[in-house]
């Protein structure tokens, strides 16, 4: 018998640390290429498909930074939270929760219209987010709750009661009956930044804004000391003055905000009206890219866009190659398995214990 | 950069230089809610799909995309199928329909065609099926044989589509035994197996020995098999799954639409338009009557050629809301209006209208 243990390097290669995504990718396109030559498709041109064709026509990027914008809002957000070690899972829920708040005026109130209340409507949707992010951070600091399940839970609140008023109170009136709201009015949809060639919209450029904001904020003032610090070492944190709880409300409520803008965002710039689901699962997909692009809100950036190709590469592989969707799946959890192994692999190594060892570890 | 874009889109070019001789060929394009393997109502999508590709042989080429969520991804998908070259597109889910007529308006020469919503548009044409004249028959049965007289029925969404069809079987059942039940589980998804599977069983639990359901899953049809119990089909004749439970099926029958459309594009002469189509064209198809008395399948077979014939609506008067009020009058008949925006129900039914 064999032992496999993981054992933390004392030091870990700077040279390999800078390569580790470049070395990733390579095994991605090893392990895509094997996979795809199983499935008698011929790699090269799967791969192309699946990286490149969706980068050769502009309306496609369009497409991407659509995909990105939610998911770069809300890593970023949670970027900040995992920093100090609160561990926000509920991130789906609080974009529900804003893209609520952000849809009170153009659906309840269709009239009121003007160039005030697009403005208005991203300030409710922070607002909307951050509420419900301060129920598990209240939670938390107030009876030591574990906020990884009272977040997580609350997404579920959230997607029914979505689903209760888009079904009951706010459906339109002149809908056939179906669970849909009416169709925003033009001053309260988010406005494309280029339409003459696509159809993404300011959601982009307010995730970019939010990344470099909150990057400054972590890399360059007191408040960024103060995440790092306790994160690391609450007890560190404290000996330096710093509240552990103020801290919770502080990270629970930048990524409610960031969350809940990416539902606005989302439901007025991508949609156009309330739904009964409103996200693929944005919040959830979110937590993976924020680990992909290290909790640094600038390779968060990178990340949400590499994660917004896979999915759009995995539609192209569908059409040009009839792969099917399952696959396209599967080849998106390898690229994951390889980033993660290969971040892994820098700072731990295997070390395979066999069992002579074994044996004079028992006799001891 | 620039140069790089520019080596990219050559590439491309040259990558996509060999299918373009076979241009003349009609491409047609599907977007599935589910996966083509789950044996109900994606699953008929595509066997419309293979009966296209069978009969129209070389003339057309189909691709599909499957599992495509509703909302803004779902106009992705939609206007990718449309520059990657098909002129013909199905999208085959009703929270498409704005994603439709979105990517409809960008590309003026590709032909849509929507299921089961309302929105039209001179490129977007709608099809519905009259799925509640197969429910109708199902209630008859469902009144004959049941034992405990409660029948158990999981629902998707509380939306027209699902509605029209609890009130047609409840409605079917009460022309047989007045005093018939329905209970009515909402599964909140097209297509979740487990979900299903646990809603057959609460509903078994409850006492209920006959189960619909209008979910996608044969996951229901196989617990009523472990049950003893006996249920019917969606979407697809799934008597595979439970040879000694299913009494029939209402089979979706697109094939014949999807070919006749094509030819419609293919001979210059396709025009936009809103059809319900039921029996009485051939959509909706009901499965062999199976594990029932002659006398229960001789009355079955009577009411589904009543339907087809027209003879027999399933919603004429007297019918009363579940309130207790009048809602047609005796010898009345509903519109199609009315029957495609139904949000209420009909006296009997066991449950609250979720809204």
């Amino acid at each position: 018998m064999m032992r496999i243990e993981i054992v933390k390097r004392p030091q870990h290669s700077a040279l390999f640390s800078a390569l580790s995504p470049f070395i990733a990718l390579l095994l991605t396109l090893i392990a895509g290429a094997v996979l795809f030559s199983i499935l008698g498709k011929n790699p090269v041109s799967a791969l192309y498909s699946y990286f490149i064709e969706p980068l050769t026509e502009v309306w496609s990027i369009h497409e991407l930074l659509i995909k990105a914008a939610p998911l770069i809002l809300i890593a970023v957000g949670l970027s900040v939270c995992f920093l100090s070690n609160n561990w926000n899972i509920g991130a789906e829920g609080q974009l529900i929760a804003g893209g609520i708040a952000g849809s009170i005026l153009p659906v309840v109130f269709p009239d009121f219209q003007g160039w005030y209340v697009l403005p208005l409507m991203l300030l409710l949707s922070m607002a909307g987010g951050m509420a419900y992010a301060t129920i598990p951070a209240y939670l938390k600091v107030r009876f030591n709750t574990n906020e990884i399940l009272t977040s997580l839970m609350l997404v579920y609140v959230a997607q029914l009661f979505l689903d209760w008023l888009v079904r009951g109170p706010w459906r339109n009136p002149q809908g056939y009956n179906f669970p849909e709201t009416v169709q925003f009015n033009e001053s309260a949809i988010l406005p494309a930044i280029w339409a003459e060639s696509g159809r993404a919209h300011w959601g982009f450029i307010l995730a970019l804004i939010a990344a470099v904001i909150v990057w400054f904020m972590l890399s360059r003032t007191l408040n960024g000391f103060e995440i790092k610090v306790l994160g690391r070492s609450a007890r560190a944190g404290r000996f330096a003055g710093f509240s552990a709880g103020k801290l919770t409300f502080f990270a629970f409520l930048i990524s409610g905000a960031l969350a809940g803008l990416a539902g606005i965002a989302e439901v007025s710039g991508a949609v156009g009206q309330l739904r009964t689901s409103i996200s693929p699962g944005y919040g959830f997909t979110a937590i993976i890219v924020a680990f992909l692009g290290r909790l640094n809100p600038l390779g968060i950036i990178a990340a949400g866009l590499v994660l917004a190709l896979s999915y759009l590469g995995g539609e192209a592989a569908q059409i040009s190659l009839g792969i099917s969707e399952k696959s396209a799946r599967i080849f998106q959890g390898i690229i994951l398995f390889f980033v993660l192994a290969s971040d892994t692999l820098i700072y731990y190594r295997i070390r395979i214990v066999s069992r002579l060892s074994d044996t004079a570890l028992k006799g001891a | 950069m620039k140069k790089l874009m520019m080596a990219l889109t050559m590439a491309a070019s040259f990558a996509l230089a060999g299918s373009a001789h076979a241009a003349d060929k009609l491409k047609v394009g599907f977007i599935y809610i589910g996966p083509p393997g789950d044996f109900g109502w994606t699953y008929q999508h595509d066997q419309g799909r293979k009966q296209l590709e069978k009969e129209l042989g070389d003339k057309v080429e189909t691709t599909f995309l499957e599992n495509v969520p509703e909302g803004a991804d779902a106009e992705r998908a939609i206007e990718r199928l449309a520059r990657s070259g098909n002129k013909l597109i199905f999208t085959t889910s009703f929270g498409y329909m704005d994603a439709t007529v979105k990517v409809a308006q960008k590309f003026p020469n590709v032909k849509f065609e929507h299921a089961t919503g309302y929105k039209t548009a001179d490129n977007v044409a709608v099809y519905n099926s009259r799925f509640y004249e197969g429910r109708y028959v199902q209630g008859v049965i469902a009144a004959k044989l049941s034992k405990t007289g409660v029948a158990g029925y999981i629902g998707s969404f509380p939306i027209p589509e699902v509605v029209e069809g609890i009130n047609s079987f409840m409605l079917g059942a009460q022309s047989v035994n007045p005093n018939f039940k329905i209970k009515v589980i909402w599964a909140n998804s097209w297509f979740d197996p487990a979900k299903e599977a646990d809603a057959a069983k609460a509903l078994v639990d409850q006492g209920v020995d006959i189960i619909t359901q209008h979910t996608d899953s044969t996951a229901p049809m196989q617990v009523a098999s472990e049950r003893k119990i006996k249920a019917f089909g969606q979407a697809s004749d799934m008597i595979k799954f439970g040879p000694e439970t299913q009494l029939t099926s209402i089979v979706d029958n697109w094939g014949p639409y999807y070919v006749e459309r094509a030819k419609a594009v293919l001979d210059g002469t396709w025009k936009s338009h809103n059809v319900f189509e039921g029996m009485h064209e051939g959509l909706v198809v009901m499965a062999p009557y199976t594990n029932m008395p002659d006398d229960v399948k001789k009355l079955a077979e009577e009411t589904q050629a009543k339907i087809t014939s027209g003879e027999l609506k399933p919603f004429t008067g007297p019918i009363k809301k579940q309130d207790g009020s009048e809602w047609l009058k005796a010898g009345e008949t509903a519109d199609d209006k009315t029957i495609l925006s139904m949000n209420f129900y009909v006296a009997g039914v066991d449950d609250k209208l979720p809204q």
